[in-house]
């Protein structure tokens, strides 16, 4: 995708000042007029429609599988099954950095059957009723062998996988359990989350298309070109130059699209078979049945403190599930490692197998269900204390990385805590003492928590002769407003006007940007544009020659503003960009610049923080929830567009109202099989479920990020259960520590 | 989805015409819920004949019964006049149901044909006795929060998904229906059937019948009525439990009461056991409460849902304390 | 042990395509489609009209959300069949020579959208919504069925209630919706 004339209702002219204003969306016109093209609208010619045949067994394999009929149904081209599939190799995984597989499993390559749900026979027909009706009418056998699907009965069995994202999956610092006995205050206890689903609307598309020089293109909704390019590649066993994966926009992600699932592989083979392109956009039941979401969580929080709420000890044991296939052990540990200080810590996280489809990224993996136990248990003590739940905090806030002994890049979580009270009014009331009709009213308060990231990122930046410049990388905007906060940020960098920069983006064939994924996307990205123009920079200083205003100039003493370089020691001494080009006759200059992890990111502990407060009203009848009121106080370095960023952190918020009050995936055990496969029966928030949210933010820069920036993708949601069931618990006196806060859990 | 052919009927003869020559045919209303179970597979016809421009008028006699034609759209419905003034909790429980596209599209007639939310029903591979009659029901030893506490059986224990119906089961409507014989009526409560042994047969229309209008005879308590509905969201959520109440106090006792309950049973359920013990009674929370407890009476609850009975209690006490106050502050 | 997927009973391939004609944004379209074919899909996949999204399929998202003539549906849920002789209008119809469509403006200043695949849906239904309250047809937050409604907050967050987002623009989507229809709807 590729924004030429960026800025269509203000279109600022000023070529300084871009970071911080809040811009509207580069891509509005589009997104209102219906105009942008999702992956499942790529008009292609003599296109063919695929459907998926799902197990409807855990384990076990396909033992027979009759497709007479569905063969001779009107219209069908093809019936394909594992035996007549193409051969491919196993799929890189994302874990591996070579693809961005899900799973390591060979796709559809034997009979076998490893999850509830997992694609058996593909379908492909002239239309998509036509496939979907003769998918109906596929008869399958099936062996079945015992399968692994009870969490619970299998939780005693956990173990400590060998690491957590490169974090150890044990810490023990002193002797937290005797700690935790001799302690004067302490509150220990168990909580529990759901498996939930991301459920963008936009569902899993692919439109894969292959040339008659054997080179295929690939349409797909996916948060990452790139990784998607390399997994296919490996799979098919070609060179990823001859692979092109394009996903200009994508109908949300929350990090479901960040890896490659069976369909989109299913979909190119199926496009090999038929020797047409076809289309394979997942059902609303096939999201549920062939992707991913969270795992399910039990954790243990315990915390000892002295009369003076000092923390002597801090336990975090948590166990997750993942599978034997893909071995994604979800941080839910990490919040406790870098929130407290404490005497004595144990951190310990395990992980059982069960036959389940892989487990995934979901907004804020780890540190949302992480938060929800951490920030219940603190207000749980507070209460315990008798000491205000943000007081308790303050009385425990790490001078140092607790656990690492790291200094802190950036942390304001004390003033974030100060305004936030301050703007949302603040007043910790006894449990159970206000009441508004049969509305019972409750406030609560948690800390939101993120790790900073920065992955490896690359973008070429051009200026061209006219005076304008572009900026191209793979990446993806799956709405976290990318495209819009990239241009901001060249054309400050630039010392040019919004109007002169655009961007080009979702092709693989572009400089291979960052995962859209872990709120890394932007942050890498100027990175690697601050590196590229740079290099530019240099560049033109070495070509502008000796009749330039600039000759004699080093790098060190040149300043970029207005369309141009100028002398930093005599102002006037200058040259536009343009004026250079034209001169020495060059249609162009460009750079690309690839930027790694930063040395600071291994000194630091880098992370983004945020304080939620917010109120809510129980109905004393029926025991339903609503929330009435939020803020959300973020500390999270320079905020580069406050309108974007905002939206961002308010959709956390409200991802965070989701997992606490309504979202989870009903998981029949006696099947291994997810049973509100629907967006009727899954209930994420609607609109009246949402309240007015005030964001604030203390936009003070990280000195070890460029432009003080972090990601502000994540860190809505964490903390946000929590918030809410301290909240609960304030207008109850009704501990809930298991999500969802159902009605039914209040009675 | 299955294909099928389509013909659209210009009468009501025509549609019953048709619908008696097409071997496996169905009636198409609005489609909110035939179409989505057609996609599910779970509906299979060959033919639809599609009745939604039939009858779709409301207009009241001289004796004061309300006719709604069954092709009226639930938002007509809940919009009208006569409706908003003389049986307040109708267009509530109409509003309180879906969205305002899916009330927009849905008609009167197909409201009553909805077929269960049970999630074991919607998935082709879960064992179901509606769906494969003598199949088993996952349902009862499953993940069963959302389901039946009232008139269960061992083959069922799903739940009519229907707000609009559990005010007409308070309202004593008729359900007018029309076949190859000619017309007659259905008394509401006893249009949609129990379980019992064949889940399967949701409604007493006849092969072939069609519904074509809905009455609602003229009385006196529904004007103080109210639809409480109780969801995991604050909108576009089927109910967990749903009250549609009518209250009519002479001399502080009690005249007149109606209740019906929503997502507790196969039907929009008449709280008769409730409204026998209130009737005359005087209007106070303890004899709501009472009158709850005798409808609650004989509720059998599974393995998630036994919450339902308090929540139902409470919010027929709840229900009826509010239209008390009501005519307290009116009167 | 061995499971079985229970097939339905097998399909009579009895009917075939029919004519279509739909009358859409002012435009004829004569559309050979299966009566299977849902108003959605022929919109998408027959007339090329792709604005209009797909999100669940299954009536309980409302990014299919379109006018026909003036009310708001979920076309996933509509046959095309059933819809001929109507007027329907989708996201493509709503800007007129070439100039936004005031709740399109409204929607970009207030950021009522971030991947902006319900945007269309959101937008439809919102101006559905807007002749609704003309008609003063009550919502179930409304606290009197026969008084006049306020535009409220409340009011429009459950009129739209119908349109899923989850990106969860909704604070932009009803602030838009005050900024563009306010004196309409009073």
């Amino acid at each position: 995708m590729r924004y030429t004339s960026p800025l269509e209702l203000d279109r600022p002219t000023q070529q300084r000042g871009h970071i911080g204003k809040p811009l509207n969306r580069v891509d509005g016109q589009l997104k209102v007029k219906g105009e942008a093209t999702f992956s499942a609208e790529y008009t292609v010619e003599n296109l063919a429609y695929a459907a998926i045949v799902y197990s409807s067994i855990t384990k076990g394999r396909v033992t027979k599988l009759d497709k007479s009929i569905a063969e001779k149904a009107n219209g069908v081209l093809a019936v394909i099954t594992p035996e007549t599939a193409p051969r491919t190799q196993k799929p890189p995984t994302l874990a591996s950095r070579k693809g961005a597989s899900a799973s390591e499993l060979l796709v559809f390559q034997d009979a076998t059957v490893h999850w509830n749900g997992q694609p058996i026979a593909i379908v492909v027909a002239e239309t998509q009723d036509r496939a979907d009706e003769a998918a109906n009418l596929i008869r399958v056998e099936y062996e079945t062998a015992e399968a692994a699907v009870s969490f619970d009965a299998l939780k005693q069995t956990a173990k400590l996988p060998p690491n957590v994202r490169r974090e150890p999956s044990e810490i023990r610092i002193g002797n937290a359990e005797t700690a935790l006995n001799a302690a004067e205050f302490k509150v220990d206890n168990l909580y529990h989350t759901p498996r939930c689903n991301h459920n963008a609307i936009e569902s899993y598309a692919t439109v894969a298309v292959w040339h008659d020089d054997g080179r295929l293109t690939v349409f797909d909704s996916t948060q990452f070109v790139t990784g998607f390019r390399d997994t296919l590649a490996a799979m098919f066993g070609m060179k990823p130059e001859a692979i092109r994966v394009i996903a200009p926009f994508v109908g949300g992600g929350f990090g479901g699209k960040g890896v490659l699932w069976w369909h989109t592989a299913l979909c190119v083979m199926a496009a090999k078979v038929v020797n047409r392109p076809v289309k394979l956009s997942l059902s609303r039941e096939g999201t549920f049945r062939a992707t991913g979401g969270r795992t399910p969580s039990e954790q243990r929080v315990a915390i000892g403190a002295g009369k003076d709420g000092k923390f002597v000890s801090l336990i975090h044991s948590s166990t997750i599930a993942t599978t034997t296939h893909n071995n994604f052990f979800e941080q839910v540990s990490f919040p406790p490692r870098h929130l407290y200080a404490a005497k004595n810590f144990y951190i310990g996280q395990k992980s059982i197998n069960l036959d389940t489809v892989a487990n995934t990224y979901m907004r804020g993996p780890g540190e949302s269900i992480g938060n929800f136990s951490l920030e219940s248990a603190i207000d749980e003590l507070a209460d315990a204390l008798k000491i205000d739940p943000i007081e308790l905090r303050r009385i425990n806030e790490p001078t140092q990385d607790p656990t690492n002994n790291r200094a802190f890049s950036m942390r304001n979580l004390t003033l974030a805590y100060q305004r936030g009270a301050e703007k949302f009014g603040w007043k910790q009331r006894p449990p159970r003492s206000q009441k508004q009709g049969k509305w019972l009213i409750g406030q609560g308060v948690a800390t939101a928590y993120y790790p900073h990231y920065h992955f490896p990122s690359s973008v070429r930046v051009r200026i061209s002769a006219d005076g304008t410049a572009i900026v191209q990388t793979s990446a993806q905007d799956m709405g976290m407003g990318v495209a819009t906060v990239l241009i901001q940020h060249a054309a400050e960098k630039l010392g040019l006007p919004i109007d002169r920069v655009s961007f080009e983006y979702g092709d693989s064939n572009l400089p291979r940007s960052a995962i859209a994924a872990a709120s890394v996307q932007t942050v890498s990205n100027i990175t690697a544009i601050e590196a590229a123009i740079e290099k530019m920079m240099r560049e033109l200083l070495a070509i502008s020659g000796a009749n330039s205003p600039l000759a004699g100039l080093k790098y060190e003493g040149i300043e970029v503003r207005d369309g141009g370089i100028f002398s930093k020691g005599t102002p006037s001494k200058g040259e536009t960009y343009r004026s250079i080009l034209q001169r020495v006759g060059r249609d162009s200059v460009q750079a690309e610049a690839t930027e790694g992890e930063p040395p600071e990111m291994k000194k630091f502990s880098m992370g983004s923080y945020g304080a939620h407060f917010c109120e809510v009203r129980v109905n004393e009848e029926t025991g339903e929830t609503r929330v009435s009121r939020w803020l959300g106080s973020f500390d999270c370095g320079k905020i580069i567009n406050p309108k974007t960023a905002t939206s961002q952190f308010r959709g956390g918020i409200i991802w965070g109202i989701g997992m606490a009050l309504t979202e989870e995936t009903l998981f029949d055990e006696r099947k291994g099989r997810i049973i509100n496969a629907s967006l009727a029966e899954y209930h994420v928030p609607v609109n009246l479920d949402v309240p007015n949210i005030d964001i604030i933010y203390t936009d003070i820069p990280d000195k070890y990020t460029s432009s003080g920036a972090h990601g502000v993708g994540e860190i809505g949601i964490t903390g946000v259960a929590a918030a809410l069931a301290n909240a609960v618990y304030n207008a109850t006196g009704k501990r809930i520590r298991e999500l969802p806060i159902t009605l039914d859990k209040l009675l | 989805m299955k294909d099928f052919s389509y013909q659209k009927a210009e009468s009501v003869d025509a549609a019953i015409g048709l619908i008696g020559q097409t071997a496996g045919a169905k009636f198409l209303g609005g489609g909110t819920n035939l179409v989505d179970l057609m996609r599910e597979n779970i509906e299979r016809p060959d033919a639809v004949v599609d009745v939604t421009h039939l009858s779709a008028d409301i207009q009241q006699a001289a004796d004061g019964t309300i006719r709604i034609g069954a092709a009226v759209k639930n938002t007509a419905l809940a919009n009208h006049k006569l409706i908003r003034e003389n049986f307040p909790f109708l267009s509530q429980a109409i509003l309180f149901g879906a969205s305002g596209q899916i009330r927009n599209m849905a008609t009167v007639g197909g409201n009553l044909l909805q077929r269960t939310r049970c999630y074991y029903f919607y998935d082709s591979t879960a064992q179901c006795n509606k769906r494969e009659p003598g199949a088993g029901c996952d349902a009862i030893d499953g993940i069963n929060r959302i389901h039946a506490i009232l008139g269960t059986s061992d083959a069922c224990i799903a739940t009519h998904p229907s707000d609009m119906c559990v005010a007409l089961a308070a309202l004593d409507a008729r359900v007018i229906v029309q076949g190859s014989n000619g017309s007659r009526m259905i008394a509401f409560n006893d249009f949609h059937r129990l379980p019992e042994k064949t889940p399967q047969i949701e409604t007493e229309l006849r092969d072939g019948e069609l519904i074509t209008a809905i009455e609602l005879p003229r009385n006196d308590f529904a004007k103080r009525s109210l639809y409480r509905k109780v969801r995991d969201r604050a909108s576009y959520a089927f109910a967990v439990v749903s009250v549609a109440a009518a209250l009519e106090v002479e001399n502080n006792q009690i005249k007149t009461v109606r209740l019906a309950l929503g997502g507790v049973a196969h039907k929009p359920w008449r709280a008769s056991a409730a409204e026998s013990v209130l009737q005359g009674l005087p209007a106070t929370e303890a004899n709501f409460q009472r009158g709850a407890e005798a409808e609650l009476k004989n509720a059998k609850v599974f393995a998630h849902n036994s919450f339902k009975i308090e929540l139902v209690k409470r919010t027929i006490v709840s229900a009826l304390k509010e239209l008390a106050e009501q005519r307290g502050t009116n009167s | 042990m061995i499971a079985q997927n229970s097939p339905p009973s097998q399909s009579d391939s009895s009917s075939g395509k029919v004519a279509v004609n739909l009358k859409i944004n002012g435009a004829a379209y004569n559309l050979q489609i299966e009566p299977r074919v849902s108003l959605l899909d022929a919109l998408r996949d027959f007339a090329g009209l792709t604005g209009t999204k797909k999100g669940c399929n299954q009536g309980a998202c409302g990014a299919c959300t379109v006018l026909v003539n003036g009310d708001r549906i979920n076309s996933c849920l509509a046959l095309a069949v059933q819809y001929q002789g109507a007027e329907i209008t989708t996201i493509e119809g709503l800007a007129t020579d070439g100039k936004l469509h005031p709740l399109q403006t409204a929607f970009i200043e207030h950021d009522g959208f971030q991947c902006g695949y319900c945007t269309p849906g959101q937008i439809c239904s919102a101006i559905g919504m807007l002749r609704e309250f003309q008609n003063n047809l009550p919502s179930a937050v409304s606290s009197d069925l026969n008084g006049k409604y306020k535009f409220s907050d409340e009011e429009i967050r459950e009129r739209m209630s119908g349109n899923l987002c989850r990106c969860s623009a909704y604070i932009g989507i009803t602030e838009a919706i005050h900024t563009a229809f306010d004196q309409e709807a009073r």
